[in-house]
């Protein structure tokens, strides 16, 4: 029937080229032939390697346990050369383990294995009709995702194959359905049963490779039926079929390539670098199912074939069937069979048991008895014959490799294209002594591999090796530098400490250093007017907390102390309004500045703060400020005195003190405000330097006294205070006389003080022997612990002078006098406030007021008068 | 000059050499000065063939050293690691005949081996990080160590520092995509009795 059908088709003749080269093994195909297509029952289990294709293994995406259905994704493919795998029938994975793999090595690999349910349910497969309108990428994805991978032996990547660069225009696809090796009939039966198919694949494929202008189906003129059933499905397309002699092994993708189009690909390259695409015709039945069916490659056609077996016959298996399976259905008779190989007698290999699975590169099951494929015989010496050189289809030298690879001699061996050995073996078997010549070609092939491997390794050692070293260097020198800075840094300091010593053993150097200290201390205290309302900012918080503190103290007290603290909650009271006003004044200046860390309890700051907030004001402001607050706190301390007396209390006494004491500090703020004022005429507007000098002068002044200090013993700064004392005295007595001249009603407070101060005067006195005494016996750790109090109290001083000049620094003449004029003003008001509060009240100091509303009117006038001249 | 030199073909020919002399010399001169080669290549060249596990049992802080050594006039059989197949690419290149390895610096293992840390027993003294020559070991004082087996050469020198012995030497295993086919033995039987002779001569030796 078929010879009758194939008279009937036009037989378009293709031309074809010759490979050199190559073999004719007996091709016992007919065998496997003599039945039709056949299928086998669903074994126990399935084993599905995670590595059935060439490039990276596939990801698991089930767990042990999970119920999985026919055609259902079980692992993703990772990267771009690796293809997923899929569930051939419906089951339940039962774990995912080392399985030995179909491969030469026998080893085992990563496998999941599934138990299936015998229900064989499928997933809904999503085909599409018009497939030939979706784009390239789709289609490739659509291939890629169903897990196909060249079906012929080598398995790979089918969307890899068909995504070639775009530099390489494919012009020609072939589609192989040569199938040269012996015994497999796989392809043949395919092609018989379905031809539609592979045309229909052949289009699908030429869509996707952009319409090359040659397809080629290429078959072995040893199939005449596959020849006839393809040539009439191909009938009215632009498919052609080429048939061309069989011949061992035209079947391989180059030297099919050869004998259609005879071209060779370059050594190294790809097809695709010459503009061809070859596919296995299983592949492209198989691809062109997953783009219009949507069915994933879950099942091929294997041959099983072999004289130890009953059945002989090509079977549709489903992948992940063990071997032991198929061979239980075919009647496998152990005791007669050499050995069971997968593949061909050519190029298979002997499976290391039967467990293990067929895969998507599994296109024979061979098992031959003892007689039908014996053991290799022993390999003798090689005479030379030449006959492996006239059989290799690459056209290497297989005689000089033979001896290279013996030899280890990878360069020559690679000198002599052992690289473009496709390993077909017809060398080995053409070879009269027998020599596995193609056992030594891939050894050497795998040796030649590794050395690459190691190469690289090797090159990145190198590397790295060489940026450790690098490291290390640097990071000594870096070490040394240091090292030397230290050493030098070292050597300078203890010049230093040698020149401080020959200077003097004094202490006056060590005041010296502190002053120094403190200087640059006070010099890094000139920040940034952020900084400085930040501090002000901060005292102000540290002041209400001490004021509400001492209300605490205030309201637990007794009776008798309730006085002292009310005293002292007033005095905190003011310092608050200070600090407020002061952060008020500050403000209008400044930018809003964000919002202060409050660090309110450290009491570092906040003296940093006071002492910064007193060097931005100017003197005279800042006296006439304490000569405010003073007499509020007078006042106060009056009232109190008052009702003090007016309850018969205990403390009137101590309040009279403390009036007294006010008073007294007022007088002298007043005075020191004076001075200040007829100085402040003689100080040029704002010469930056001057002021400084007298700074500086100032500064000068209190290093001298803060060194004489630190000098002096015990009993010179017992003398110079009596000195000071009776300084005081003469002047309160002075100031009582004055007092008594005019007829002031504070005569009694001056007397008072004029008192006490003696009192102190012969109390320091009295001390003086008795410190001269003790001094007779020196301490010097008890002068060392005095020194610091002393030094900082001339830091103090120092910094006060600096505070002062900074201020006049910044104020002009005449600003000065208004301000002074303003502040009069301002005293005025209040002391008129007073006396007509006085005079209301009936207030027996009514007089005393008047006459120091007096007194600032007639001040003020003076002042006015001079800003005027001014 | 041109009827002179015609005259005295002698003086002539003298003449010609001396000038030709000059002009090539003149041209060596400046080849040997514009291209000249920085360092010696032969070094680099023997570095290449060193195995680069910088594991110092040749004695010299790691391979490129030796190499320099080599070039110095050094022995060529003192890399354990590299192996006979060093040996022989190296003396490939120099020259020379291929010695034994030298057994005093160890022995050839046809086993590649890759330090693991157990990392259950390391304590974390960075001792191992600083006796890689590789960087190949990550962890930090008090932190877990490990190696990366990837760049670990197998060059042994962080078992000896470690204080808790807490380093394994394990051999690499092959998997599936770094296992190659073996070379075939020469077959162990010896098939004598083809040829006549044969037989003889080994009857011959065997009395």
């Amino acid at each position: 029937m078929n010879t009758h059908q194939h008279n009937l088709i036009p037989v378009k003749e293709v031309k074809v080229w010759d490979i050199p080269g190559g073999v004719h093994p007996p091709e016992n195909k007919h065998q496997s032939m003599q039945l039709p297509l056949g299928e086998i029952s669903l074994p126990a289990e399935m084993i599905h390697p995670l590595s059935q294709h060439i490039g990276a293994p596939a990801e698991p995406i089930v767990a042990e346990g999970d119920h999985v259905l026919a055609g259902q994704k079980i692992a993703e493919a990772v990267g771009p050369f690796s293809a997923p795998i899929h569930a051939s029938t419906s089951g339940t994975v039962s774990s995912i383990t080392e399985r030995t793999l179909p491969h030469p090595s026998g080893m085992s690999g990563e496998c999941i294995v599934i138990t299936p349910d015998g229900q064989d349910q499928f997933i809904d497969f999503s085909g599409t009709e018009d497939y030939l309108s979706l784009s390239h990428d789709e289609l490739v994805a659509k291939i890629r995702d169903a897990g196909i991978a060249g079906m012929g032996g080598a398995g790979f990547p089918t969307a890899v194959k068909l995504n070639p660069k775009s530099v390489n225009r494919i012009d020609t696809l072939i589609i192989n359905g040569t199938e040269c090796e012996p015994y497999i009939t796989a392809d043949d039966m395919l092609m018989q049963t379905r031809a539609d198919d592979v045309i229909k694949g052949t289009q699908l494929l030429a869509h996707i490779v952009g319409n090359p202008e040659r397809l080629v189906i290429g078959i072995e003129d040893n199939k005449p039926e596959a020849i006839s059933a393809v040539r009439q499905a191909a009938q009215g397309t632009n498919i052609e079929v080429a048939v061309f002699p069989t011949k061992y092994p035209s079947g391989g993708e180059k030297q099919l390539i050869q004998i259609i189009t005879g071209q060779e690909v370059p050594s190294g390259d790809i097809p695709a670098s010459i503009g061809i695409v070859v596919q296995n015709v299983g592949t492209t039945v198989a691809a062109y199912e997953a783009v219009r069916f949507g069915k994933p490659l879950i099942e091929r056609i294997t041959t099983v074939v072999g004289e130890s077996l009953q059945t002989q016959r090509n079977i549709k298996v489903r992948l992940g069937t063990p071997i032991s399976h198929i061979l239980a259905e075919h009647g496998f008779n152990e005791k007669k069979a050499s050995r069971v190989i997968m593949g061909g007698p050519m190029m298979g290999y002997t499976l290391a048991n039967d467990q293990v699975p067929v895969v998507k590169t599994s296109n024979c099951l061979l098992a031959p008895t003892k007689k039908e494929l014996p053991n290799p015989d022993f390999a003798q010496a090689c005479i030379r014959c030449g006959m492996c050189a006239e059989a290799c289809p690459a056209g290497l030298l297989p005689q000089q490799m033979y001896w290279y690879a013996q030899a280890e001699d990878y360069d020559r061996l690679q000198a002599h294209n052992l690289m473009d050995c496709i390993e077909c073996g017809a060398c080995s078997f053409v070879c009269p002594s027998s020599i596995p010549l193609v056992q030594y070609y891939r050894a050497a092939k795998g040796t030649i591999r590794q050395m690459a491997v190691e190469k690289e390794k090797s090159d990145r050692s190198r590397q790295r090796f060489e940026f450790r070293q690098e490291r290390i260097a640097k990071a000594e020198a870096e070490k040394e530098a240091k090292r030397l800075a230290r050493k030098q840094a070292a050597e300078a300091a203890k010049k230093k400490q040698a020149e401080a010593k020959a200077a003097g053993e004094n202490s006056t150097n060590k005041a010296d250093d502190l002053i120094a200290a403190a200087l640059a201390r006070t010099q890094s205290k000139q920040l940034s007017p952020e900084e400085q309302k930040a501090r002000l900012e901060r005292g102000v918080i540290s002041a209400q907390s001490r004021v509400e503190k001492l209300r605490e103290k205030l309201r637990e007290a007794d009776e008798t102390m309730a006085a002292k603290l009310a005293a002292q909650v007033k005095q905190a009271e003011q310092k608050l309004a200070d600090a407020e006003k002061k952060l008020a004044d500050f403000k209008p200046d400044q930018t809003p500045a964000a919002a202060p860390a409050a660090d309110a309890d450290d009491p570092v700051a906040r003296a940093i703060a006071n002492a910064q907030a007193k060097m931005a004001m100017a003197p005279d402001e800042k006296i006439k400020a304490s000569i405010e607050s003073l007499h509020k706190r007078l006042a106060k301390a009056e009232e109190k005195l008052a009702a003090a007396k007016a309850s018969g209390d205990a403390t009137t006494d101590a309040l009279q003190a403390g009036a007294d004491k006010l008073k007294e500090k007022i007088a002298t703020a007043e005075k020191e405000l004076a001075e200040l004022q007829t100085q402040a005429p003689a100080q040029p507007t704002a010469p930056e330097p001057q002021v400084q000098d007298a700074a500086s002068a100032a500064i000068e002044k209190a290093k001298a006294k803060a060194a004489a200090m630190a000098n002096m013993s015990d009993d010179d700064k017992l003398r110079a205070q009596v000195e000071a004392l009776q300084g005081r005295l003469e002047k309160a007595q002075q100031r009582l006389q004055k007092a008594e001249a005019e007829g002031d009603d504070n005569v009694e407070a001056f007397r008072a003080a004029a008192e006490k101060m003696q009192a102190k005067l012969e109390e320091a006195k009295a001390k003086l022997p008795a410190q001269q005494a003790a001094e007779s016996a020196p301490e010097p750790k008890a002068q060392d612990a005095v020194h610091s109090p002393e030094q900082t109290a001339a830091g103090a001083a120092i910094e006060k002078a600096k505070a002062k000049a900074a201020a006049m620094a910044n104020m002009s003449e005449a600003d000065k006098l208004k301000a002074q004029v303003e502040s009069l003003q301002g005293r005025l008001e209040k002391a008129q406030q007073r006396l007509a509060k006085a005079e209301a009240e009936g207030d027996s100091n009514v007089d005393a007021f008047r006459t120091a509303a007096e007194k600032l009117q007639t001040k003020l006038e003076e002042t006015q008068a001079n800003l005027e001249q001014v | 000059m041109i009827d002179f030199l015609l005259q005295h073909p002698i003086l002539s020919a003298l003449f010609a050499l001396v000038v030709l002399a000059l002009a090539f010399g003149a041209l060596l001169g400046f080849a040997a000065v514009q291209f000249k080669v920085e360092g010696d290549p032969i070094v680099e060249q023997i570095d290449n063939l060193l195995p680069q596990t910088q594991c110092g049992q040749c004695g010299y802080p790691g391979c490129s050293p030796y190499a320099q050594a080599i070039s110095e006039g050094d022995a060529i059989n003192k890399c354990p690691p590299g192996g006979q197949s060093t040996i022989n690419a190296i003396a490939d290149l120099l020259d020379v005949e291929a010695p034994t390895l030298d057994e005093e610096h160890g022995e050839e293992s046809d086993v590649k081996t890759v330090a693991v840390i157990r990392e259950d027993e390391c304590i974390g003294c960075t001792k191992c990080i600083q006796a890689c020559p590789m960087d190949a070991i990550l962890g930090a004082a008090k932190q877990m160590h490990t190696v990366i087996a990837d760049e670990c050469t197998g060059c042994d020198l962080c078992v000896e520092p470690c204080p808790v012995d807490c380093i394994d030497m394990i051999p690499v295993e092959t998997t599936v995509t770094s296992w190659k086919w073996n070379t075939p033995q020469p077959s162990q039987i010896q098939i004598a009795d083809l040829i006549a002779s044969d037989r003889q001569t080994s009857m011959e030796g065997a009395a």
